[in-house]
């Protein structure tokens, strides 16, 4: 059975196709890479998964349940969290602000209490905090919980989308380019934490990216997008000798730059 | 001259008690209204009307005040809200629902058309609305310091990724417009009960607008700044009464110079709380660069 499925799924703005016929399976606890040139699609996808697009055709399955064109709110009751390739982080609130509201639904308290500030609101929102200092010592921001999120070096805010997103506890992680203008270090570095994190909380994980080394050391089964239509899928070994993939993507000279 | 001194202030806190509502709504979810004298003006004719023509005792009509201007809160907010109007588009929609308010008061029966309800019994006292200020601050300040609080921040800082976060954008919105609706239908009836004389033209989009920048001058995202900079609009006015028509520039020049100076507001983000009056007192910890709290 795959955790994610997308059948046949194709997004149109106007006259544009933004994705065509896009069918791709995502089996639980594996690590899946998108990717493809600029403009393939691949955020696209993303957003038809989690419900800022609905699609024009096709359908799209979470876990065994319909999913297509879900309200984006319901998403995260499902089990899915994503980050964001142009990083939405709350700006003006503090780094523990920030996973504080993903936090949020989890400890439930009605309105009503909440306006008279009750003996139970305060002691749920000490456990909000206390889970999320939790999630921020997972990603080691612990000791930047106070600093305002617009002020972390981008690498630390990447990694504080990914908390922020683990906050929500889901069960498929959706990772829109999280290694971007990060060195080759840093990516590396970043590969190593989402494995752990792979690994500790049991994820599924969909992800996109352009550096190919942390792709290619994550990724245990990757597809590749090109205008909008699925190039092809398999592992990194049948993606990297793909001759379509290579002329469309990679570029004829990858494997002789990589063997160097 | 004490009588003066009280009445400026009890005037300043009324409009403390609709700014703090606006606060809630323009300052943590981002939507600007430019309407909200129309609340203000439902909640005062509601009070004024039972208690003027019914009899009905003076905190019941404060009461149904608050309930009526809510529920109208609702129903302006489920078709505007709902649509997703962009923050522009909102702030039109309430500048079209306030002026249709106060044309409807102009021209009903009940409120007597533009003659207004003269001799409102006067039940309002500075302790009451004192009373009345302290609570709607607290009140407040649980609603912002609160999951509910945090949501509506969140939606007003980003709002495709507070949706991620299971967020219902219009919930959120609807939760703080009912919220400042209300708070604006107690600070009319509020008015009502103290002047003893309303007309629809107290109620115009220059109220709104005074509303709206009192939210803005003392910044966006605080509840204090909003605070201070509605007593300040109410008393600096009054202050400059001497000057004349010199005073309508003082305070438009106030206006501007807010603007260019602190575009974030008066406070910005922050808040005036016992901590940061303690720590402006004592020397500033060497290095420690704030944040060391907690």
């Amino acid at each position: 059975m795959s955790m994610l499925e997308l059948k046949g799924v194709t997004k149109n703005f106007g006259g544009i196709v933004a994705c065509k016929d896009i069918s791709l399976s995502v089996a639980p606890g594996q690590i899946a890479g998108l990717i493809g040139p600029n403009g393939a699609g691949k955020t696209t996808v993303f957003n038809l998964i989690t419900g800022v697009y609905s699609p024009t055709a096709g359908s799209i399955s979470f876990a065994g349940r319909d999913i297509t064109a879900i309200r984006p709110d319901k998403v995260v009751t499902h089990g899915i969290a994503r980050t964001f390739q142009n990083i939405r982080l709350f700006r003006n609130l503090t780094v523990l602000d920030n996973v504080r509201i993903a936090v949020d639904k989890e400890v439930d308290y009605a309105l009503g209490e909440a306006l008279v500030r009750s003996p139970r609101v305060k002691s749920r929102e000490r456990e909000i905090c206390a889970l999320a200092m939790e999630h921020l010592e997972e990603v080691g921001l612990a000791d930047k919980a106070e600093v305002r999120a617009d002020s972390l070096p981008y690498g630390l805010q990447r990694k504080l989308e990914i908390a922020r997103a683990l906050a929500l506890r889901p069960r498929l992680l959706l990772l829109d380019e999280p290694a971007a203008g990060m060195n080759p270090e840093e990516s590396l570095e970043l590969a190593g934490l989402v494995r752990i994190l792979h690994a500790r909380h049991d994820l599924t994980i969909l992800l996109i990216e352009h550096h190919m080394d942390v792709v290619m050391e994550l990724c245990e089964k990757i597809f590749v997008l090109d205008f909008g239509v699925k190039l092809a899928e398999g592992t990194a070994e049948e993606i990297q000798t793909n001759p379509e993939v290579l002329r469309a993507y990679l570029g004829e000279g990858y494997k002789r730059v990589r063997s160097q | 001259m004490l009588e003066y001194v009280s009445g400026i202030i009890t005037f300043s806190l009324i409009y403390v008690i609709a700014t703090v509502g606006l606060a809630v709504f323009t300052g943590f979810t981002g939507l600007f209204s430019l309407g909200h004298a129309a609340f203000f003006a439902i909640g005062a004719y509601t009070a004024g009307i039972l208690t003027y023509f019914y009899d009905v005792n003076f905190w019941a009509a404060l009461a149904a005040g608050v309930a009526v201007s809510s529920l109208v809160g609702v129903l302006i907010g489920y078709p505007t809200l709902r649509a997703k109007l962009r923050s522009d588009y909102f702030a039109i929609a309430t500048l079209g629902f306030g002026e249709a308010v106060r044309v409807l008061l102009e021209n009903l029966d009940i409120t007597q058309g533009a003659r207004g309800l003269p001799g409102i019994a006067s039940e309002t006292t500075l302790p009451i609305v004192i009373v009345f200020t302290v609570l709607v601050l607290w009140v407040a300040r649980n609603f912002v310091h609160s999951r509910y609080g945090r949501a509506a921040i969140a939606v007003r800082e980003d709002f495709v990724a507070a949706e991620m976060m299971g967020i219902n954008l219009f919930q959120v919105r609807m939760r703080s417009l009912v919220f400042s609706a209300g708070c604006a239908g107690l600070a009319g009836g509020l008015f009502a009960h103290y002047v003893s004389f309303i007309q629809p033209g107290m109620f115009t989009a220059a109220l709104s607008t005074q509303l709206t920048a009192s939210v803005v001058a003392g910044g966006m995202g605080s509840i204090t700044g909003p605070t201070v900079a509605a007593v300040l609009f109410v008393a600096v006015p009054e202050a400059l009464r001497m000057a004349s028509m010199w005073r309508l520039v003082a305070y438009g020049f106030l206006l501007v110079a807010i603007m260019v100076f602190r575009p974030q507001g008066l406070f910005g983000f922050r808040e005036i709380s016992w901590q940061s009056c303690v720590r402006c007192f004592r020397k500033k910890p060497a290095a420690a660069g704030g944040g060391a709290g907690q």
